[in-house]
């Protein structure tokens, strides 16, 4: 009989073919200080396939325009490009319509604008936000830049020795004062995923509403809001094979709809005169001032992308990827592994006895090997573990095993030469 | 680049092996310095003694550089007058920084350091100790931040 792993593989494998997929990256065949690219830092950003790149350029050279505005041609070019990235973007995540989609910077600016938005208009001193101890800062200081001015409190869900979140306190800590969730779909620091769908519900339950920080999940997970039942997800394009400087609010209309506008300007006014403005409907209420029209339809371009990839075969490729490296990094003397969940995706973090990230990381970067060392803009998460920094390797579907052992080779002569 | 360039000998030795580490008792000023970025801490204390900086130790965590950095320091400045210690501070900054930069004195080992400079996201590593010592011998009360 095969043993399942092996058939898994025999599966697998033909079906997504890396090295083919990988020509699709330009920067993947960069040399790096005399070394071939390794590229583990994806977590931070991601890279892009020329079709995203193209998509761009094409826009720039043939269609660039103003969005909303003209009647001439490109005008009406522009803006149903820009249109029908949204209509890419609301059928990625499955929302009900793209009233529901509101173009962003990023998963910080959605975040930010669901509490400078939502959070003003309906906080009142003594009510409570509850978190997890596993948030990026972008889902920490938006709220806490309310809690200074509102006196409204945040409440943190504790996590253990694995990374996971402890489910009974989170659900202990949902009260009559609580008035919002906000928590992260999987871990940046850790790649942790978390049970997003029964947190939510459980919130809903008691009438709360809920904003999940989807930047790490969607490269790696399919999204679908409406069976996860979130009032609001916010993720980021540069994370998930798109152009920096945008990202996606998705916001249940219902919810967007009460809202009021958080900036003013251009495109988001119905009319405009001294005695007083009207504002435009959904999503341009949220939209003030020339979008970023060029990175939207990049990510139009991005999720064309990912959609054509065998999504249930890229998946299991992951998978595999992330456990083979779990399993070749652990076993490189000195080092321990932080965030050991069940549930992971993409990310793996870890430190060497006597030898620090920092240097890890300029060591790695000497042979081509991309990996971030620091807190991973979550200190409450190094706080936990009592540690100044970790170093993190985090996957796309575009790395390889030959890239893992060539991280595991140079993880091991760091050792020896340093500690 | 050579990584040998950054990390070497005396370096790597002085991060196996810090010097002048742990607290002093004598110590009457002293101050934090502080890394956001990599999340390197080290506190310094100095015993001034007229216009002389008579003793200084350091503690704290960081990486090889930082770590060897203050060793480094600590080794060249013990005992030397407060205005030599501000020269020398002057010429260290212009060696981390400043590409083909001669000393205008012999900085003994700390010459070490130059190879840091061709490496600009470490610099503040190296120049963390530093900016601590310069805070402590004028107490600042505040950690000092290289962010």
């Amino acid at each position: 009989m095969i043993p399942q792993s092996i058939e898994t593989n025999r599966i697998v494998r033909p079906s997504f073919d890396v090295a083919r997929l990988r020509l699709d990256f330009p920067i993947l065949s960069e040399i790096v200080n005399g070394w071939p690219l390794a590229y583990l830092d994806n977590a931070a950003s991601s890279q892009r396939p020329a079709a995203v790149l193209d998509a761009i350029d094409r826009y720039y050279r043939e269609s660039h325009a103003n969005v909303h505005r003209g009647v001439h041609t490109l005008s009406q070019r522009a803006t149903a490009s820009y249109e029908g990235a949204r209509d890419k973007v609301r059928r990625f995540i499955n929302a009900r319509s793209t009233r529901e989609i509101i173009f962003v910077r990023g998963t910080t600016e959605g975040i930010n604008l669901v509490a400078q938005s939502y959070g003003r208009s309906n906080f009142k001193r003594g009510d409570e936000v509850v978190l997890t101890w596993l948030e990026h800062h972008a889902n920490i200081v938006p709220w806490q830049l309310l809690a200074g001015e509102l006196g409204i409190v945040l409440r943190v869900a504790p996590i253990d020795e694995r990374g996971v979140v402890d489910y009974a306190a989170y659900e202990s800590l949902l009260g009559p004062r609580t008035k919002l969730v906000a928590f992260a779909h999987v871990s940046n620091a850790l790649g942790t995923v978390l049970p997003v769908k029964r947190m939510v519900a459980a919130a809903r339950a008691r009438g709360i509403p809920s904003l999940v920080d989807g930047a790490q999940a969607v490269p790696h997970l399919k999204v679908d809001v409406q069976a996860l039942d979130c009032d609001f997800y916010a993720f980021s394009g540069h994370k998930m094979l798109g152009p920096t400087g945008i990202g996606v609010l998705y916001g249940r209309e219902a919810m967007l709809d009460a809202m009021p506008p958080w900036q003013g300007g251009g495109d988001m006014i119905l009319t405009v005169s001294f005695h007083g403005t009207t504002y435009n409907t959904l999503p341009y209420k949220f939209e003030a001032g020339t979008p970023s029209i060029a990175d939207a339809i990049g990510l139009g371009a991005a999720i064309d992308y990912i959609n054509a990839l065998d999504w249930e075969a890229l998946c299991a490729y992951e998978h595999d990827l992330l456990a083979y490296a779990t399993r070749r990094v652990a076993a490189v003397a000195g080092v321990k592994l932080i965030g050991t969940a069940d549930e992971k995706v993409s990310v793996l973090s870890f430190v060497m006895d006597g030898v620090h990230p920092h240097d890890l990381g300029t060591i790695l970067d000497a042979e081509g090997i991309a990996v971030r060392t620091g807190h991973h803009c979550a200190m409450p998460v190094m706080e936990y573990f009592k540690l100044p920094a970790t170093t993190r390797a985090s996957f796309a579907f575009y790395n390889t095993r030959a890239e893992v052992d060539r991280l595991v080779a140079a993880l091991t002569r760091a050792r020896a030469q340093f500690a | 680049m050579d990584l040998k360039d950054l990390y070497r000998d005396v370096i790597v030795d002085h991060n196996r092996r810090p010097r002048n580490f742990g607290p002093l008792a004598t110590a009457n000023r002293s101050a934090e310095g502080h890394n956001p970025l990599c999340g390197d801490r080290l506190k310094l204390y100095v015993d001034v003694e007229g216009d002389k900086l008579a003793d200084l130790r350091f503690e704290g965590s960081g990486c090889a550089i930082s770590v060897a950095s203050a060793s480094l320091m600590t080794e060249a400045l013990k005992g030397r007058a407060l205005t030599d210690v501000r020269d020398y501070y002057a010429e260290v900054h212009k060696l981390l920084t400043q590409h083909g930069f001669v000393p205008n004195r012999d900085l003994g080992k700390l010459a070490a350091l130059s190879g840091v400079r061709e490496f600009p996201m470490r610099v503040k590593c190296a120049s963390l100790c530093w900016h601590t010592l310069i805070a402590a011998l004028d107490s600042v009360e505040e950690p000092v931040k290289t962010e």
